[in-house]
């Protein structure tokens, strides 16, 4: 699965929990799905540096403030 | 975090359940919800011949393939709304999908078959896009099914997009929307049975559902959907349910459970759920006037497409303007798809049909 038309791009320390970057993204768990790797993960799995994370918004029905956002650990 | 069926590593947690799941058993999770809804509201039966709308986005796209993987024949209906890059790109999708499965994909192209766009068709009826698009998108799905001989139009209307509708129509008591707010519609004169089987599944789990079955869906929102209303209310309700597991699923299901009954004879605004309407004297839709909503919009759109080409008769009114709308005139049955309609089909799909 390709990571497809990030408009961000953020860079937070790691390693992270999922949980924790959506807190700190001040994102609600229910309306995005974190994508590591092109395959989904729960909100207690350690993000780490190598990682390519995508938070995908899930809500439709309008445009979504926001878009998908790729994120940097480092 | 463990799948509760096989303690595998689970991939999602879906707290309403208070259960995890691996990518198997949530495909499986996914399907016996779709498959408890289909019965529960009797929306099909073994054999019916199903037409699926398909916009190349998550939810029309998790339900055409949840429906294959139940043993149900369905087909694709794909409508070109004219949208730019954003049609272009979610006509691929649908396209895409089909094709890799052998597929019936059905398509019908606004602009080339009607000779108008959305964003042509909103101005023209000084209404929202979001308006002339549903006007435009319900009379095509109706015809679609209706001249292909489906049993059911379904459509990938999720728990989210009900849930928000309901709370939207609650806040304001529009009960004559109420009544109409059922997940499924049964067959009346000029109107095909309408289903929605993902009414127990949210959107967060019909995106997880393409993303682990690997469908490559349109991740984009429409361009022209921008402040719509109901994303507000899904945010809203959102907000709920991060604090209260599972309060979407039970405002939804309490209203269809103890609630929608009381506003069935409220809300039959269009004569729809009683049949009591009349007829487009074009196109042979139901109508409650001489013309329906979609003829009124092409008339619109269409003049207003060619005023906007350069043309004009000078006396203000557009050139063309009153004259016949380009589709065919049919009285009843209703109008056909146009014959431009074009389809997708291999070899495996036409023997299946």
């Amino acid at each position: 699965m390709r990571l497809r038309n990030p408009t961000r791009e953020i860079e937070m320390p790691g390693p992270a929990l999922v949980s924790v970057l959506l807190e700190r993204l001040e994102l609600n768990r229910e309306s995005v799905l974190v994508i590591r790797n092109g395959t989904i993960v729960p909100g207690d799995m350690r993000l780490d540096d190598s990682d390519q994370v995508e938070v995908r918004p899930v809500i439709s029905g309008g445009a979504f403030e926001l878009r998908a956002t790729q994120v940097v650990i480092s | 975090m463990k799948c509760v069926v096989c303690r595998g590593p689970a991939v999602i947690d879906v707290r309403r359940a208070n259960a995890n799941f691996c990518p198997d058993h949530f495909t499986k999770y996914c399907r016996d919800q779709t498959s408890r809804a289909i019965h529960e509201f009797d929306m099909l039966s073994p054999g019916d011949r199903v037409l699926v709308a398909v916009s190349g986005g998550k939810d029309s796209l998790a339900v055409w393939d949840i429906l294959l993987g139940l043993g149900y024949a369905a087909d694709g209906l794909y409508i070109g709304l004219g949208i730019g890059d954003y049609s272009d790109t979610s006509g691929n999708h649908a396209r895409a999908f089909a094709e890799s499965r052998g597929l019936h994909l059905i398509e019908v192209d606004l602009p080339s078959d009607y000779g108008y766009d959305i964003p042509t068709g909103a101005r023209a009826a000084r209404r929202a896009p979001c308006s002339a698009c549903g006007t435009s998108k319900r009379h095509l799905f109706d015809a679609a099914a209706l001249d292909g001989g489906y049993d059911v139009l379904v459509t990938g209307h999720n728990l989210d997009d009900e849930a928000a509708v309901l709370f939207g129509n609650v806040l304001r008591w529009q009960t004559e929307y109420l009544a109409r707010q059922m997940p499924m519609l049964a067959a009346r004169d000029g109107f095909p049975k309408k289903a929605k089987p993902l009414v127990r599944l949210s959107e967060r789990e019909t995106a997880a559902y393409c993303i682990v079955s690997g469908i490559d869906y349109l991740v984009d929102e429409c361009p022209m959907s921008v402040g719509n209303r109901h994303l507000g209310y899904k945010e809203a309700l959102n907000t709920i349910e991060l604090q209260s597991p599972g309060t979407k699923s039970d405002f939804y299901s309490g209203f269809l459970r103890r609630a929608a009954e009381l506003f069935r004879s409220a809300g039959d605004i269009e004569g729809e759920l009683t049949g009591d309407l009349g007829h487009c004297e074009r196109c042979g839709a139901p109508s409650n006037s001489d013309l329906c909503a979609f003829c009124r919009l092409v008339d619109r759109a269409t003049a207003t497409q060619r005023s906007s080409q350069g043309g004009g008769s000078g006396d203000g009114r557009p050139e063309g303007a009153g004259a016949a709308a380009p589709q065919p005139v049919t009285l009843r049955p209703r109008s056909p798809l146009p014959r431009a309609a074009r389809e997708h089909t291999n070899t495996e799909a036409e023997a299946r049909r």
